[in-house]
């Protein structure tokens, strides 16, 4: 957050306890980042519940969190929409 | 550490459960292998499957030596569809792993090991008391470490000897029980 000029304080966490509420979400497993209420990594498969999410780091290897570089450059994008 | 399973140096509890051709499998004997390895993994977290081509190596590795492995799967499938038997059998078949995938659909065996987290590794000498237990080696990310504290342990058991470490943090995604 930092390396772009954001708060790194302005992160909102929420925690999705239950089935209904991951539908009502749109949440497909843990952990989902948004900026600015997209995806940074949409799945090819949107199936919502309560499950673990599988990223792909940029060299192939599988990983419970996104690569950093796709989170830098998800808030890049997100600056650039919002037009700040 | 362990709550409700073994402790390190204890015998191994019962495990009897059907793979996902409904073949049903049992440890071995006490004596009849030199060492076995069971493995607490499910199809949807990316730590077990991260770690999933690493423990396959292992157990390819020493197939010829009479070590065999048994990948458990203990998830609550009615919350979590993507380890259902039918989703265990479809990528078994698929990926063609060379041990069996067995399907805890009670529960009751990972309760019984006080198995936590997908992976959660157990490795028995050959007399099925628990010689290692936790994680197959420090990092997910990293392929190149191979599983080294399973394999290190394996060599320690293999060789009549105790591993060091003999048990690390299991680390993973949390086994999901039915509510």
């Amino acid at each position: 957050m930092e390396a772009v000029g954001l708060d790194p304080a302005s992160i909102v966490v929420r925690e999705v306890e239950t089935g209904e509420d991951a539908e009502a979400e749109q949440f497909v497993g843990s952990p989902t980042i948004r900026v600015g209420g997209r995806d940074i990594q949409a799945p090819a498969e949107a199936a919502t519940g309560l499950t673990c999410r599988v990223y792909r780091l940029r060299d192939g290897r599988i990983s419970a969190i996104p690569d950093p570089a796709d989170i830098r450059d998800a808030l890049t994008q997100g600056i650039e929409r919002s037009g700040r | 550490m362990n709550a409700g399973g073994p402790e390190i140096g204890d015998l191994a509890p019962m495990l009897e459960l059907p793979d996902t051709e409904g073949v049903v499998h049992t440890l071995p004997d006490p004596g009849e292998a030199p060492a076995t390895v069971v493995v607490w993994t499910c199809n949807h977290c990316p730590y077990a499957l991260a770690w999933h081509d690493r423990l396959l190596d292992v157990a390819r590795d020493h197939a010829g030596a009479g070590v065999g492995m048994l990948m458990v799967n203990s998830n609550d499938a009615g919350r979590y569809p993507a380890d259902s038997f039918e989703a265990m059998r479809d990528r078994h078949r698929a990926e063609s792993w060379p041990v069996p995938y067995l399907h805890d659909a009670t529960q009751s065996v990972a309760r019984s090991w006080g198995a936590r987290t997908t992976p959660d590794v157990f490795l028995l000498d050959f007399g099925l008391r628990l010689a290692y237990r936790g994680a197959p080696d420090p990092d997910h990310e990293r392929p190149e470490l191979a599983a080294g504290w399973l394999r290190d342990a394996l060599t320690a058991v293999l060789a009549g000897e105790q591993p060091d470490p003999r048990s690390t943090q299991p680390i993973g995604c949390s086994i999901k029980w039915r509510e």
